[in-house]
């Protein structure tokens, strides 16, 4: 799960994470108050979308006066902010974080994540802070420091003192940074943190690191510990179509396609997108029904599936195994009844009773092409989409 | 000999009385696995789908002398369930579970590396040998008994590959669902290599996806050491990037992880590569055919 810029420096703050004085509005009327209240000569009025690069789009300016950021808030509050990560739709901002300027000497990088390979936290710096580490990594992957913190043992102070000096930064910055690096490691293990990144990290000319920006990710699996994150959820930075998927916990991401399948394993459902493409089609969807895959949950799929109006036909792909293929079709032919579903639908099903389930669906009435395998069934269901658009 | 598991594995259940246990320890037992205990706190004592069930593993193991676990604890209590079968010294342990936080499988790792006991999974379908055993979730009619070894990071993507093997009369020694999770007890190169020593194991089959380097580590093992053919797949090549799919492991992030890295790593190891999933038994029967006429 994602969370805004300013939730996730709240978040830091708690654990001692040195973060620049901030309030968030949501009416252009407060950020005048709030530029006050903070006090500077300078404030930074920044858009709060769940996207990088918003400095680029035009979303992040400064103003010189309390008046100043009330105009430039009237102007970036509800505009569609386009940014290299947002792709062309962009975002609308509805959130606005307006904060101190600060006195920057130097621009870091620092984040924290879970390397797969190390099976542990990993802290990555770099002296290239503002730019995206994606874009250091292909360029000076050299530059990028990298320090794996023992699971067991914590980050160590030598390890704090190899990312100062590897950094460039003086010696007596080592003990400035010891208690940032700590509360920012504690702030990722209690929150269960997929991604903590602090991009710019900076050195103010009175010798502080602050985190000028903050982004964090939490693990979608520790959540459910996690009450007060889950909380932070914005729904308005999520497609409507997933959200009602995640109501239903089913995984479903939209894609731009207009053939929808429903799938039950999500290796097997990003193999059903992949054959849909090879037969010259395009998926319209990833969705995951669960290895279940109750007649209910059908249902749910099925809501969800036809609430894309790009879809032009449906790729219904089980492999049962144990589940039973007549419960299956029974719920393929209850779901596609009550909903009225007018899209041809071309079910392959494997499993227990697979002769029943066919009989069954065949029998129905409705509109459904029973494939025989994946390959089949891709090749019907891009067919009846009208082919290749 | 198969690979992990065969006709003396003795298995004890973690989370037997529980309705997913329950329900796959009865379809282990049909399929001929020696399910010798459950564990279940404070249900010891009592019987289960007529198997003894202990409050902890350790009482377990030694009253049974069971060698291997499968765990179906729900995920905030599964890397405990999988700590205590470390901490019982079970040389084997299959833990289904999906849904585990990564933090917590990060001190399962730490703990993994010092011990002796493999773990298969977590967020996996089990292992089989087909005719002799196995642990886990998948359908045990659709396999056959044979001489290809099937790794795997999907459940049901790997029922549609054992599937599409069987039709064609091609059998498995054992089939390992390694798990769609970010941090795996047994990668892809694990399993190769168990693979390349097992002498029943005479072609391998990895259907991998997209996420991670595991792929690739494995594609320069194979380029190096085995000479047994290898038929390869990548789910998610039109998989969008930054977007988790499904699987919690299953993310292209900053360009790294894509299909077609993978593809490409696989092919420079001279692994028999498949676009279409449709096409793994068929390229497998091709590659076994040439052989044969060799």
């Amino acid at each position: 799960m994602k969370i805004h810029e300013y939730q996730a420096k709240g978040i830091l703050a708690k654990f001692g994470v040195p973060i620049p004085r901030g309030e968030v509005v949501f009416k252009k009327e407060d950020a005048k108050a709030a530029a006050q209240k903070i006090g500077t000569p300078v404030v930074v009025v920044k858009a709060q979308i769940h996207a990088g690069g918003r400095g680029k789009g035009g979303g992040v300016k400064l103003a010189r006066s309390p008046e100043q950021a009330s105009e430039l808030a009237g102007q970036i509050l509800g505009m569609k902010l386009v940014t290299p990560q947002t792709g062309a739709e962009g975002r609308i901002v509805r959130r606005l974080l307006i904060e101190q300027g600060l006195d920057i000497k130097r621009e870091l990088y620092l984040s924290i994540l879970v390397d797969r390979a190390a099976e542990a936290p990993v802290i990555l710096a770099s002296a290239s802070g503002g730019m995206e580490i994606e874009e250091v990594a292909k360029d000076y992957p050299e530059a990028i420091l990298r320090e794996v913190i023992s699971p067991a043992a914590g980050l160590q102070s030598y390890q704090v003192r190899k990312i100062v000096f590897g950094l460039g930064l003086p010696a007596e910055m080592v003990k400035v940074a010891e208690p940032f690096l700590q509360s920012l490691y504690r702030a990722f293990l209690a929150t269960d943190a997929s991604l903590l990144e602090i991009n710019p990290l900076v050195l103010t000319g009175d010798g502080k690191l602050i985190a000028l920006d903050a982004k964090m990710n939490f693990d979608d699996n520790a959540l459910s510990r996690h009450p007060e994150i889950a909380e932070m959820r914005d729904l308005d930075e999520e497609t409507p179509l997933e959200v009602e998927a995640s109501k239903y916990k089913l995984n479903y991401i939209q894609l731009d396609g207009n053939v929808a399948c429903m799938v039950n394993g999500a290796g097997l459902a990003m193999a059903t997108m992949d054959i849909i493409k090879l037969a010259g089609g395009n998926p319209a969807n990833f969705l995951d029904v669960g290895g279940g895959a109750s007649a209910e949950q059908v249902k749910n799929a099925f809501k969800i599936l036809l609430g894309d109006p790009n879809v032009h036909a449906v790729f219904i792909n089980i492999f049962g195994g144990i589940l039973r293929c007549d419960v299956l079709a029974t719920g393929v032919v209850n779901a596609a009844h009550d909903l009225k579903i007018k899209v041809p639908v071309v079910v392959r099903m494997e499993g227990t009773n697979v002769e029943k389930g066919k009989e069954i669906l065949q029998k129905s009435g409705l509109n459904f092409t029973v494939a025989t395998g994946m390959k089949d069934g891709a090749e019907k269901v891009v067919a009846l989409a009208g082919g290749a658009r | 000999m198969s690979v992990l598991v065969n006709e003396q594995t003795r298995v004890v259940v973690q989370g037997l009385t529980g309705r997913e246990g329950g329900f796959h320890a009865e379809q282990m037992i049909a399929y001929g696995t020696k399910v010798v205990a459950g564990v279940t706190p404070g249900k010891g004592g009592t019987k289960h789908l007529n198997v003894p069930v202990f409050n902890t593993v350790a009482d377990a193991v030694r009253e049974t002398a069971a060698n291997a676990s499968a765990i179906f604890v729900p995920p905030p209590f599964a890397a405990d369930a999988v700590l205590e079968a470390i901490d019982a010294k079970l040389p084997l342990v299959v833990c289904i579970t999906e849904g585990i936080p990564t933090l917590d499988m990060v001190r399962v790792a730490a703990v993994l590396r010092s011990s002796k006991t493999r773990l298969i999974g977590p967020n996996c379908p089990g292992l089989i040998s087909p005719g002799k055993c196995k642990i886990g979730i998948m359908p045990g009619h659709i396999h056959k008994q044979g001489n290809v070894g099937l790794v795997s990071r999907s459940g049901t993507l790997t029922y549609e590959a054992v599937d599409q093997l069987t039709r064609l009369g091609i059998g498995q020694s054992t089939c390992i669902g390694i798990g769609g999770d970010p941090i795996i007890g047994t990668s892809f190169l694990d399993a190769i290599k168990m693979f390349n020593e097992d002498a029943e194991t005479h072609s391998i089959v990895m259907i991998g996806e997209i996420g991670g380097n595991a792929e690739e580590v494995a594609a320069e093992y194979i380029k190096a050491h085995v000479k047994k053919p290898v038929v390869g797949f990548i789910a998610g090549q039109t998989a969008p990037p930054g977007r988790r799919m499904g699987h919690a492991g299953a993310i292209i992030s900053g360009g790294q992880g894509t299909a077609k890295t993978k593809y490409a790593a696989m092919q420079a190891a001279g692994i028999h590569t498949v676009q279409s999933p449709a096409d793994i038994g068929s390229t497998m029967a091709a590659v076994l055919g040439k052989a044969a006429s060799r």
